[in-house]
């Protein structure tokens, strides 16, 4: 069984653009008896940018949270698969000497040399989740992303990098039929949602595509960027590409709320863009009309 | 005092020009015992050890020292020269003053010229202390050893009986043939692989000079080169070998089907079989494993719980001639041999490490080797290529190479040489099989250099009219029920998109299993891939360090059918060479335990690569280590492990080491 | 008019990236998977493959002025597949990093843009500012009115913040970068990234 205490790293699309990531995770975790301190003083892990401009900035803002984590003398857990990849990413430079120094310069603070991170989607499929309304019905096409496996040196996250079971596993035990679908860890665009729409529509049609041939009738996502991608764009692919998907995108901590007998409306399921309503309507989850 | 004659050899210029000859024949003059010094243009040459031999007569020499190359050079040369003129050739003594002096230090020619005079100077001291040795006479076992019973070891078998000598030919499957038995045509002729190869096999079975073990493996090899003993595990196949008639009732009417190996898994067979029609001997097994008497046999045994298999012995009461035996059981024989072949294969690479390609996963992913028997006309599909999901003919192909080779994160780095050709092959037989199928290969390098397979590869292109693609595929999934090959065209630098109804995939071939606690009983080395490895890559290629091994197919490295008859051959001849002989001259420079000296710890047992350390016991019942000088190579290893220093090299003592270091002061 | 001047193979450029990457670039032996599973390659000048042989045969102007170094997705794909085991995104990485370091004018100028503008929100907010993000590049790259059509479903359902999130940790961002600049700083002047 695993610590019932993490500090929690929400990162900043959970306070914003994926509220209800946030709020199903804090319900969900609280109903398991799951402690999240949230972190005080937390900052943004740099995301989809910083690497891209300035290394030193790359690994000190990750660590940033890191070294608190380290204060509390507790294990970081994050529901966000992008701050999920740079504070492993981070966690593993600063193994090496020189650049542990250098972080440390940079923070004004001594950088612990081990600190665990996890992601959440590892803490919660370790977890027993008492079912009392079973998902059966729902066909999920489980989609990680691509940064919860890769660098499987880095992230340690599946035993397998092409097609992961840890979501599959956990939704299959709450009564879900889970898809073998080949697009699990193929990418959605990522943060090139601002300055390269085209290639966000363009790769998040080919999963929704690719789920919807696999008779999915939603997807789960570990991702704030990943539900962005998928969830929001819908209606654009349909002028673009013509296909009317309709595909509800929701969080995994969503769909373990509905199991554990949560209302759509806790799990906030109105703040998606592909209405999740029909679906449950059909599932009988909510009244008709 | 000895008499020393030293001479310096000029190696052409090779070493008189970076050495000051006359000023190193000028310090050696000066060292005590030296009695004589001359020098040679190249005292390799016949007149250079006529000067050699003279100056022994002349000069009555007891010991000669020859500053020149490398002893593994021309140290067999020298010894002869000595012994030529009356004199132990153990007297010899070699300074290397060119590998290690003139090639080294060719631009700066007073520290050559030191260094030179210093390993003369070493060398005299140690040649003082040289010992007249005499290389001892054993006999010759005149009986081979096969192990693998592939194309290789068959060619070895009767390669070595055909030269007159008795040969055991073992195979831990029921039929020897090997990988070639299941391949359907062979690049770069399309001859029918099992039509050239199955005549072999009849032969070998028939030969008077060779005995069959099938079902059987080696399980420990003692003994040196002309005298080995090998314990063989001979297999139990429970049914009687001298009263079957191969009528084939039984495993026709056997009701237990399980996967064929033979298949590669792709059609079934009984519980009781032969692996394929061809099969030599044509005597079935019966798999223990599988077999519901023997099932039923065990579950009573072991009294466990549920159903119990039905007793069946179907097979028994079917057998016309009542050849099965269900009391046979799994023998040990220990045999004697003089040589011994190894021929253990290889066996492809499982591609299911690379997820992105599907293989195990969709089943329309399959292996070169797996299409091998969907091509084949006896294979599962009797010879029509057939998609495994639904049954149907496929119209597009798409081979990928290199799955397992040329990979260092989830392969082998070598390239595993046959399989460019055999997606040539692959492509071509398709489209014969059904002109309407269009082939593409991705390839990263088309590798096609022996007799004919350029052309051969050209045939694919050009006449099968294989698309091929230059670059590693990325991805395989599935799509209204066909497969989408992601890959790139490196040519044109674009990704390209494939619907392919069949995706083959090019497994690396690997050592076969077990190949490196085979190398270990035999105690030949092996390298990280597990391949055997060689006395010498390009001059002893069928040779092992352990003399009385050799080597042959792809046990060394992927070998394609031409190369793995060849190295048959040529192991054989060394095999056969061998065993021609009535006595064998051993190295008299071996180790030698001085049993006063010896505390029976036996670390020079633990340390020995070569097992020639035994053990006996002395007059007062202590264990003492005693060597081997059959097996011995003096390599040395022993005497450094020695604790209490008991064990001394002949020709190298420890004496003799100390005496060539104080040499330098 | 197309030309294409013949290529000066020269080693020093691969080396310098081998050094800043850590990757060992010579290990390439250009079988193209990267290129064939990269989700952006459809749209890059020089699929990844390209990159390193062009790094291979020290093409470092066509390297730092490709659009491929900014299109990059970091999805990692390249790298987890890699036979050869060379971290292909790391490598893209460092190039962005050099080309940054050079003061170059990126060829994909918007993707760099969003980059800065990103960073440059963290060390205002401490947090990302989405809307402010959204709001000054759409100002900066030309495109007043993109993907303003969410903004009010988002408003409404509190999944945007309308003000910059008040965290409180500006001087403690403004020294943090503060730092992070002088570091990299001393970096470049090493030569490093």
């Amino acid at each position: 069984m695993s610590p019932a205490t993490y500090a929690y790293y929400p990162g900043c699309a959970l306070h914003s653009t994926a509220k209800e990531y946030d709020v199903s995770t804090k319900l969900v975790t609280k109903a398991l008896g799951i402690e999240l301190r949230e972190l005080e003083d937390w900052i943004c892990c740099g995301a989809s940018s910083a690497h891209t401009i300035s290394r030193p900035l790359s690994i000190s803002l990750p660590a940033h949270e890191l070294v608190s984590a380290g204060k509390q003398g507790l294990p970081l857990v994050t529901s966000c698969a992008m701050c999920f990849s740079r504070l492993k990413f981070s966690s593993k430079e600063i193994q090496d000497p020189e650049t542990r120094e250098m972080v440390g310069q940079v923070l004004g603070e001594e950088v612990p040399e081990n600190q665990e991170v996890n992601h959440l989607l590892e803490v919660l499929s370790r977890e027993e989740i008492p079912v009392t309304r079973s998902l059966s019905g729902l066909r999920i096409a489980c989609y990680y992303g691509c940064l919860l496996t890769r660098p499987a040196a880095v992230t340690q996250f599946d035993d397998s990098v092409e097609n992961p079971q840890i979501m599959d596993r956990l939704l299959q035990r709450l009564g879900a039929e889970t898809l073998d679908w080949p697009f699990k860890t193929e990418c959605c665009g990522a943060g090139m949602l601002i300055p390269r729409r085209d290639i966000v529509i363009k790769l998040s049609h080919r999963l929704l595509y690719q789920a919807r041939q696999a008779g999915a009738n939603c997807l789960a996502v570990a991702c704030p960027v990943c539900h962005s991608n998928l969830d929001l764009r819908q209606r654009e692919m349909r002028s673009r590409y013509g296909d009317h998907f309709d595909l509800p995108v929701l969080y995994f901590t969503q769909l373990i709320g509905l199991a554990m007998g949560f209302s759509p409306a806790e799990m906030l399921l109105d703040h998606h863009f592909s209405d999740p309503m029909p679906l449950m309507r059909e599932q009988g989850w909510v009244k008709k009309g | 005092m000895s008499r020393i004659g030293v001479f310096i050899c000029h190696c052409g210029r090779n070493i008189a020009e970076p050495v000051d000859i006359p000023a190193v024949m000028e310090a050696t003059r000066a060292i005590p015992g030296v009695v004589y010094v001359d020098e040679n243009q190249f005292t390799c040459s016949l007149p250079g050890q006529d000067s050699v031999r003279r100056a022994i007569v002349e000069q009555r020499l007891d010991r000669v020292v020859i500053g020149a190359c490398s002893p593994r050079m021309h140290e067999e040369t020298f010894r002869k020269a000595l012994a030529s003129a009356g004199l132990n050739p153990y007297l010899l003594e070699i300074a290397n003053i060119r590998e290690h002096c003139a090639w080294v230090h060719g631009n700066d020619r007073p520290a050559a010229t030191a260094k030179a005079i210093e390993l003369v100077r070493m060398a005299v001291a140690k040649a003082a202390r040289n010992q007249a040795l005499f290389p001892k006479e054993i006999g010759v076992t005149k009986r081979a050893l096969v192990i693998g019973g592939g194309i290789a070891g068959i060619q070895a078998a009767l390669d070595i009986a055909d030269a007159g000598h008795e040969v055991v030919l073992v195979e831990r499957e029921p039929s020897i043939g090997g990988r070639m038995a299941q391949l359907d045509k062979t690049f770069p002729t399309l001859d029918c692989s099992a039509c050239i190869l199955t005549p072999k096999m009849v032969e070998a079975s028939q030969h008077p000079l060779i005995t069959l073990r099938t079902c059987a493996q080696v399980e420990a090899v003692r003994g040196f080169v002309g005298n080995f003993e090998v314990d063989i595990k001979q297999g139990a196949r429970k049914v009687d070998q001298e009263k079957c008639t191969s009528c084939g009732i039984c495993w026709q009417k056997c009701p237990e089907k399980v996967p064929s190996e033979f298949e590669m898994g792709q059609g079934k067979r009984s519980a009781i079989y032969i692996p394929f029609a061809q099969a030599v001997p044509a005597i079935p097994v019966i798999d223990t494993e599988h077999c519901r008497y023997i099932r039923y046999l065990k579950f009573n045994e072991d009294k466990e719980e549920g159903k119990a298999p039905p007793q069946c012995r179907i097979c028994e009461k079917l057998c016309p001639p009542q050849a099965i035996d269900w009391e046979e059981e799994d023998s040990l024989i220990t045999e004697k041999f003089g040589a011994l072949v190894v021929a253990t294969g290889y066996k492809p690479f499982d591609p299911t490490v690379y997820e992105e390609f599907g293989y195990g996963h969709y089943p329309d992913v399959i292996t070169g080797l797996e299409l091998e028997r969907l091509m084949s006309a006896s294979g599962p599909t009797d010879g029509q290529v057939l998609r495994p999901s639904d049954g149907t003919p496929p119209k597009t192909v798409v081979f990928v190479s290199c799955i397992g080779s040329r990979d260092e994160t989830k392969g082998h780095s070598y390239c595993s040489q046959t399989c460019c050709m055999y997606m040539a092959k692959h492509a071509i037989l398709l489209q014969e099989h059904d002109p309407e199928v269009q082939s593409y290969i991705f390839y990263i390098d088309i590798r096609a250099t022996g007799k004919g397979y350029e052309e051969f590869s050209r045939r694919a292109q050009e006449e099968a009219g294989a698309q091929y693609l230059r670059g590693r595929i990325a991805k395989v999934y599935p799509k209204d029920g066909k497969l989408v090959v992601q890959g790139e065209d490196s040519l044109i630098g674009r990704p390209v998109e494939i619907t392919a109804d069949l995706v083959v995939l090019a497994a690396a071939m690997e050592p076969n299993t077990g190949a490196a606690e085979m190398a270990q009983r035999l105690s030949i080395s092996y390298d990280s891939d597990h391949f055997f490895v060689q006395a010498h890559p390009k001059l002893r290629p069928v040779e092992t360090q352990t003399d009385g091994v050799f080597l042959a197919g792809s046990c060394i490295f992927p070998s394609d059918i031409p190369q793995s008859v060849a190295q048959g051959s040529a192991a054989a001849s060394k095999a056969a060479a061998l065993l021609n002989r009535d006595h064998l001259v051993t190295n008299p420079m071996t180790a030698l335990v001085d049993p006063l000296k010896c505390t029976g710890c036996l670390q020079c047992v633990a340390v020995c690569p070569f097992n020639a350390v035994e053990t006996q016991l002395s007059r007062e019942q202590r264990t003492l280590a005693v060597i081997n000088e059959g097996t011995c190579k003096g390599c040395g290893l022993c005497v450094s492990a020695c604790r209490p220093g008991a064990i001394d090299l002949r020709g190298t003592t420890n004496q003799q080491l100390l005496a060539e270091v104080m040499a330098l002061w | 008019m197309l030309t294409k001047d013949r290529i000066v193979p020269s080693a020093d450029f691969c080396q310098r990236v081998e050094a800043l990457s850590g990757e060992k670039i010579t290990r390439c032996n250009q079988c193209g998977k990267c290129t064939a599973g990269c989700p952006a390659a459809y749209t890059m000048d020089l699929g990844p493959r390209q990159v390193m042989r062009a790094i291979q045969l020290g093409l470092k102007e066509e390297v730092l002025q490709s659009p491929t170094i900014w299109i990059c997705l970091f999805c990692q794909t390249c790298s987890a597949r890699c036979p050869m085991g060379i971290d292909v995104a790391r490598t893209i990485e460092s190039l962005c990093l050099m080309a940054e370091a050079e003061h170059r004018k990126p060829p994909e100028k918007e993707i760099e843009l969003f980059h800065r503008l990103f960073v440059d929100s963290i060390l205002r907010h401490g947090h990302l500012w989405e809307l402010g993000l959204g709001g000054f590049y759409n100002l900066r790259s030309g495109h007043p009115l993109a993907n303003i059509s969410f903004v009010p479903k988002m408003l409404q359902k509190g999944k945007l913040r309308l003000l910059p999130p008040r965290t409180g940790r500006g001087a403690r961002m403004r020294d943090i970068f503060a730092r992070a600049r002088e570091v990299e700083a001393a970096r470049h002047k090493k030569g490093e990234v």
